[in-house]
């Protein structure tokens, strides 16, 4: 979908900021362009939409070359996000995420339905904020409604630079979530920069890793991780590859059918005998729904007739998209040490319990005495 | 004294509104001048590469500033007398508020669009908006409030010059001052003086609200929302 | 540089046409004013703009200082929004009614240059003094600095340039004043301007009109490059970081 052939750049004063780049995004793949300060990954994501002049070699994009489009059209069918986002002060937020679909003289009536449904997408009620100003929105607020202008016109690729750079590290662990359930639906085929190799791993198909311009390293997150191809990848990647290797995992990989489930109106008794007979000291109540309730310890049973008194609420749950490595954090807060894997709605999909990290950990630890490497 | 000039007013209110009138008729043409060409100039130098020109630009507009209207108009009427053009009266008056009324707009219309937020300009480039359009839909609108503000000054400013322009026949409500100085008339003096900083002050007021009118909702700071 | 050229030039044109002009000796029946004449115009313009700077200064600084006090703050909005307002006032209204009130002449231009002269001061200085960052003072108290050292060492100082360019607006607007105050008998280079207006006389105007012009040119510039060397280097780069973001 995206072609960069021997891509170069050099500015006028001489500094080569990309040299010879040359790869291929697949349609409907996340592309991560990874590296250090200068290493010509955000020079080269903006060549793709003629932000910044080639020096030497070709682009396509959709199999035709870019320099033989009008720059203008070219970027009204690509969606752009940048890290200080760039919002139109002086615009609503329907405004601003209709801008492009305006641009492209999509009838009037049809602006605010759009950014209804690109607000609905990423999170944020319209009722609430499609007539607000920038300048009312919080900085989560305001990178999700950036996000969402870049859908604007539903374009078929997406550049992002940094997007989520400028929010705290909470906020964005959030959008990232989101984002990448935003991206299992629509499917687009994107390049998005950044410096974080967390964020590259946790959000990329593939990862195209960058040092002072030139192309290092392009393959998925495993193969980054697993096989480095030399020093400065390793380097780079960290040296607490199996951790990072957490994150190549979501809980939904790895959760467990919940042993025991119960609703409230069971009998004390029935669920201490069913403790007994697996060997286990905790269970979870569910209301009819299979919404999720709260935790049961055998200690307290006999303290109540009445399960839902006897319940300890959960400190923390989680969904099912959460990498590994947060989950893990997260678990350490739990009211009892296990994990809930709840849906948006709160039901119960799933548990989380130190044992299966344990062996995933055991797992690894062996697979790298083995093969040297992070399981794919 | 104070008395003779409250006579005064209510004897020929007629004549106090002609003078009002001719006043504002020449502030009015000569800052629609100094706007239109204030706001021209103003993106063309804010264009870029244009950095050395701007300095330049701005810093003669400067200058003119600082010479006073009394002496401006004295060259003028030197200059415009040497070109057989009309040397007194409203030529001279309107071309000097002109030049006093460009600075403020030139330098607050390149102030304000060289401030707008990089970040914005990008993402409307990077949207697909051609160079006018980032003009015409981002730069200017965010630009109105400040070139408001220098408007206002400019406006402001040149009541005052223009009240000195009487002098040199340009009618307006500097006349009863220079007639009253002239034939020790101290009623004329006052109704002349009072007049025109009243005018002055309500002036000012209005352009005060018009730049809150004309400042796009979304610049006025508003509170925050919870996330 | 570009800038001290065109500066220089357009001083050296004023006061060329100045010379040319004196040395016409006449024009048809009317006799120019010889150089002594214009020298004296000039120096006596300068009097009356020194003695109104001197005086506006003197008062104008100590009332901007003090209506930043805190003992102050309920008076102080009334002080700056009066200056405020009476900034809006033209020149020529104010020198008419100085003139109106106190009689004409020297005197009464000297009083009310003054008086609008010390406006621009007064303003000025009160928002130099309130531009001085909290912390600062508070950092400067927390060292053991007295009143007086905050006040004369920190404040006073880091208000500086702001009360300059306040003394700088008011020294060349007053230029211009004086020249109007010409009408009123107060002398000086207004005088010939006005002379040479009413018996039509371009020449003699100029006689007047580019001095003035290039008085207040040349007044401008002093006064900005005192700003600029008593600015302390430190404020210079933290205003020229702002300025580029």
């Amino acid at each position: 979908m995206i072609k960069l052939e021997n891509v170069t750049k050099v500015y006028q004063d001489g500094t080569k900021a990309v040299k010879d780049l040359s790869l291929e995004i697949e349609k409907g793949e996340f592309c991560i362009f990874l590296g250090p300060s200068g290493c010509g990954k955000t020079t080269s994501m903006k060549m793709i939409n003629r932000l910044i002049p080639l020096t030497s070699g070709k682009i396509f994009v959709d199999g035709v070359d870019v320099m033989k489009l009008d720059p203008n059209e070219l970027r009204r069918g690509i969606g752009y996000a940048i890290q200080n986002i760039g919002l139109f002060p002086h615009l609503t937020v329907m405004e601003n995420i209709a801008t492009v679909p305006m641009l492209q003289k999509w009838p009037k009536k049809k602006w605010r339905t759009r950014a209804a449904e690109l607000l609905h997408l990423v999170g944020m009620d319209p009722g609430t904020f499609l007539d607000r100003y920038p300048s009312e929105l919080s900085g989560g607020q305001q990178q999700r409604v950036g996000v969402a202008r870049c859908l604007g016109a539903d374009p078929p690729i997406l550049l992002m630079d940094e997007p989520f750079g400028a929010i705290d590290p909470i906020t964005r662990a959030k959008l990232q979530d989101e984002f990448l359930k935003i991206q299992s639906k629509i499917k687009k085929t994107i390049a998005f920069v950044t410096h974080d190799i967390n964020e590259a791993i946790k959000m990329g198909d593939r990862i195209a890793l960058l040092r002072q311009g030139e192309l290092i390293q392009y393959s998925d997150p495993a193969t980054l991780l697993n096989e480095p191809k030399n020093e400065f990848v390793r380097n780079f990647v960290g040296a607490d590859r199996v951790l990072k290797g957490m994150r190549l995992y979501r809980a939904r990989d790895v959760m467990q059918e919940p042993p025991l489930m119960f609703t409230e109106d069971e009998n004390p008794s029935t669920v201490g005998e069913q403790m007994r007979q697996n060997m286990l000291n905790w269970a979870m109540l569910v209301d009819k729904k299979k919404r999720f309730l709260g935790w049961i310890t055998y200690a307290d049973l006999e303290k109540s007739a009445s399960l839902r008194e006897i319940m300890v609420e959960p400190a923390v749950t989680t969904s099912p998209e959460t990498p590994l490595n947060e989950a893990i954090s997260l678990m350490l807060n739990s009211a009892i040490g296990n994990l809930s894997v709840v849906d948006d709605e709160g039901h119960l999909l799933g548990v989380l319990t130190f044992e299966i990290i344990r062996n995933i950990l055991s797992q690894e630890s062996d697979d790298k005495k083995s093969d040297g490497g992070v399981k794919k | 004294m104070w008395v003779q000039a409250y006579e005064y007013l209510l004897r020929h209110p007629d004549k106090i509104l002609e003078w009002t009138l001719q006043h504002l008729y020449i502030i009015l043409v000569a800052n629609a001048c100094a706007v239109v060409i204030g706001i021209l100039v103003g993106i063309y130098i804010s264009g870029k590469g244009r950095e050395q020109l701007a300095d330049t630009v701005i810093y003669m507009a400067s200058i003119m500033m600082t010479i006073p209207s009394l002496a401006l108009y004295g060259i003028l009427m030197g200059i415009l007398g040497a070109l057989t053009l009309p040397s007194i009266g409203f030529l001279p008056v309107v071309i000097a508020l002109t030049l006093y009324g460009l600075l403020p707009i030139i330098r607050n219309t390149y102030t304000a669009i060289r401030e707008v937020d990089p970040a914005i300009i990008e993402a409307g480039r990077g949207m697909g908006m051609s160079e006018s359009q980032i003009l015409f839909k981002l730069k200017l609108p965010l630009a109105v409030p400040v070139i408001m503000a220098g408007l206002r000054q400019a406006i402001v400013m040149n009541i005052g010059i223009a009240a000195i322009g009487s002098y040199i026949g340009a009618g307006g409500l500097g006349q009863p001052i220079f007639r009253g100085i002239a034939n020790y008339r101290v009623d004329l003096i006052l109704v002349g003086a009072v007049f025109v900083s009243l005018l002055a002050i309500i002036v000012d007021i209005i352009m005060a609200r018009v730049e809150r009118l004309t400042t796009p909702k979304g610049l006025k700071v508003r509170g925050k929302t919870n996330d | 540089m570009r800038k001290y050229v065109i500066l220089g030039g357009l001083i050296a044109l004023l006061l060329g046409i100045t010379i040319w002009m004196t040395g016409l000796e006449s024009v048809g029946i009317f006799k120019m004013a010889p150089a002594t004449k214009v020298l004296k115009a000039t120096a006596r313009h300068l009097q009356i703009v020194g003695a109104a700077e001197a005086l506006a200064i003197a008062i104008g600084i100590p009332i901007g200082f003090f209506s930043t006090r805190k003992a102050m703050r309920f008076v102080s909005p009334v002080l700056i929004g009066t200056a405020n307002v009476g900034q809006t006032i033209p020149t020529l209204a104010f020198i008419g009614i100085a003139g109106a009130v106190l009689g004409m002449g020297y005197k009464a231009a000297v009083i009310a240059l003054f008086i609008y002269g010390m406006l621009p001061i007064i303003r000025n200085t009160y928002a130099g003094i309130r531009s001085v960052d909290p912390s600062v003072i508070e950092a400067a108290r927390g060292m053991g600095m007295s009143k007086m050292q905050i006040t004369t060492r920190i404040e006073l100082r880091l208000a500086m340039p702001v009360i300059l360019a306040g003394i700088r607006t008011s020294t060349v607007v007053n230029v211009g004043t004086a020249a109007v105050a010409g009408m009123i008998g107060a002398g000086g280079l207004g005088e010939l301007i006005v002379t040479g207006i009413a018996v039509r006389v371009t020449q003699i105007i100029l006689q007047g009109a580019a001095p003035t012009a290039a008085l207040a040119i040349i007044l401008d510039a002093a006064i900005g490059g005192i700003e600029n060397v008593i600015t302390p280097r430190g404020l210079k780069i933290l205003k020229a970081a702002q300025w580029q973001q």
